[in-house]
């Protein structure tokens, strides 16, 4: 394999390209952020000229307290995401390890059912879900969607984390086995440590699309104590007027506790704590 | 105390058959190796004495308890393995009191075991590292310790020495054999490596596909082996097997072993062939002959003054020819 040579113009070029991709990433999100600052005739004429002592106005923030219950949307978003995440790498985990460290019959039909899910996309079974939240009177809790969340990521998951368990030396289980630690500890204890960036990714890869979902909370939960923020938000967009002051501002505000949960996972879970385990 | 008995073992992975009827004793105190190439099934059965996996027919019995059925925990046995399998979240004094800790022992005898160990392999400077902390030599003994703390009837070591760089190699195998002599236990010891092998164990067992070729002594397998596969792979460099018809030998032999170090040089020898290549070692040299039999690996003491390309004869004593049958097995 042949290393890539760390030449100045080869640097050069891929911060360029590095750069140029951190630009257009970051430009949508700069421009919600530097617009809901602007009154909203200011937003119209230069969406892209900088809030100044003219333009700038919270009209929007206003609105988005005023109007709805914007602290209670972001709860049940934070509720939603948080549960969801944290079944979905419990049961993933969980499943993951059956998958990669015991031989029972049906292991391989086992692992290709579970990753079954990665291809087909959960809301061909909208009706259908609709229909057991009704029957079994989750309509309009978080409970239902963190139930949807959580079968909607436990694909990926299992599939992504039974590789990465696979990974872990056999010897260190059965270190833990000859010292009678009980599967559960060798699980928790030993194995889920050393699968943290794994969780991290699985976890990353899970929170945006639950945090930003529509749908789900639209069809199972519209009601007004259970509204996530992205469905909180909406109530901003009629068909005829949109106040966009708000929509951009609520927006805003949306962004910040993801990101916040993102840079625990990014920073918290991915560090290199394998070392020292085998060799 | 401390002594194994295997009974027909049998064990597959799926269609694959790993182990086939091994019968095995081994006696208390009794330093044991299983040696094979790489995929003759020792690792897997010393798994199955450890208790990490279990085999699909047969018993096996450890200080005279049948212990098919008790978990590895349970077992009275302690495990060494290749990739040192320290708990890395574990300070090295917690990776070796943690079996004990878990079977419910007392502090203070934790605390003696413990000092045992650090005793025997000056581990004290570590005692509060953990094994990250640590070098690969250091983590190799400190998983020695955590096996030695638990007063095991039998230490199962499973190719401990791999990971090592040469030079510790040695120093480890030296320390491993100090241990079984100062401790007095029943070592079972799983390497490839014949040399740890013919240095370490009062007993080898050679392996293959799933069989044992072959038990005894180092020096009962390489001057006394049963057939071309242990004659073989015990000793380095390897045995020479030459066609008997080449040497004129009749009868049943097809195939004549001779150990590379009982050649002699000698003119009109019944061996002739051209050097095509040659290892000046300082103590020794390796020299390769082409003759029409194959190519033959002779060993001398000191250095030779050869020459690659030149011509040479070879000789040995009668008694250090070893006859083969067609199918590999020794005749005596």
């Amino acid at each position: 394999m042949r290393r890539v040579r760390h030449t100045v113009p080869n640097v050069l070029l891929a911060h360029a390209a590095l750069a140029a991709y951190t630009v257009i990433a970051l430009f949508p999100i700069l421009l919600i952020i530097i617009n809901s600052f602007k009154t909203r005739k200011a937003i119209f004429r230069d969406p892209l000229a900088l809030p100044n002592p003219e333009t700038f106005s919270l009209v929007g923030f206003e609105t988005v307290f005023r109007q709805g219950d914007f602290f209670l949307y972001m709860q049940n978003s934070l509720i939603v995401t948080v549960a969801s995440l944290f079944f979905i790498l419990l049961f993933g985990a969980m499943a993951g390890f059956a998958l990669a460290e015991y031989r029972f019959k049906g292991n391989t039909l086992m692992a290709l059912y579970l990753a079954i899910g990665i291809m087909i996309p959960i809301r061909l079974g909208t009706i259908s879900i609709l229909e057991i939240m009704v029957a079994t009177n989750l309509v309009n809790t978080l409970t239902a969607l963190v139930l949807v969340y959580v079968a909607q990521g436990l694909p990926l998951a299992i599939f992504i984390l039974s590789e990465f368990m696979r990974q872990v030396s056999d010897d260190l289980k059965n270190a833990g086995r000859i010292d009678g630690l009980s599967e559960y500890r060798i699980f928790f204890v030993l194995v889920l440590p050393l699968v943290r960036p794994a969780l991290a990714t699985v976890a990353v890869f899970n929170m945006i699309p639950i945090w930003n979902d529509l749908w789900f909370p639209l069809i199972l939960a519209p009601g007004e104590a259970t509204k996530t923020l992205t469905l909180g938000s909406q109530v901003f967009i009629g068909q005829f007027v949109t106040d966009w002051n708000a929509v951009l501002s609520a927006l805003s505000m949306a962004m910040f506790p993801v990101l916040i949960l993102y840079l625990i996972f990014s920073k918290q879970l991915i560090r290199g704590i394998t070392s020292g385990a085998v060799k | 105390m401390g002594s194994l008995v295997l009974k027909n073992i049998h064990m597959s992975f799926g269609t694959n058959e790993v182990l086939k009827d091994i019968n095995l004793e081994v006696e208390d105190g009794e330093f044991v190796i299983f040696v094979g190439p790489s995929g003759c099934g020792k690792s897997t059965l010393l798994r199955i004495i450890a208790g990490l996996e279990t085999p699909m027919q047969g018993d096996v019995e450890i200080s005279g308890q049948l212990v098919n059925a008790m978990p590895a925990s349970k077992r009275k046995i302690a495990m060494v393995f290749q990739t040192y399998a320290l708990y890395p979240h574990l300070t090295v004094e917690k990776n070796m009191s943690l079996g004990l800790r878990q079977a419910g022992a007392a502090s203070s005898y934790i605390k003696r075991q413990i000092s045992l160990a650090v005793e025997m392999l000056e581990l004290e400077p570590y005692l509060k590292r953990k094994p990250a902390e640590l070098s690969g030599g250091q983590r190799q003994r400190v998983a020695i310790g955590r096996a030695i703390v638990r007063d095991p009837d039998l230490f199962l070591f499973d190719e401990p020495l791999s990971n090592l760089d040469a030079a510790l190699r040695v120093n480890t195998r030296i320390e491993i054999a100090r241990l079984h002599r100062e401790l007095q236990s029943t070592v079972i010891y799983v390497t490839h490596d014949q040399i740890e092998a013919m240095t370490l164990a009062q007993k080898i067992i050679v392996l293959r596909d799933g069989r044992i070729e072959q038990v005894g002594s180092p020096m009962k397998l390489y001057k006394d082996p049963d057939n071309m596969f242990v004659a073989g792979f015990i000793g380095s460099p390897a045995m020479n097997f030459i066609e008997a018809g080449y040497l004129g030998v009749g009868g049943k032999a097809a195939t004549v072993g001779v150990r590379p170090e009982q050649f002699t040089l000698s003119r009109r020898g019944r061996v002739s062939g051209t050097i095509s290549h040659l290892e000046h070692l300082g103590a020794e040299t390796n020299i390769f002959v082409n003759t029409d039999s194959g190519l033959i690996t002779v060993r001398q003491f000191g250095e030779a003054s050869l020459d690659i390309g030149a011509g040479i004869g070879l000789d040995f004593r009668d008694e250090d020819m070893l006859f083969f049958d067609s199918n590999g097995q020794r005749l005596r």
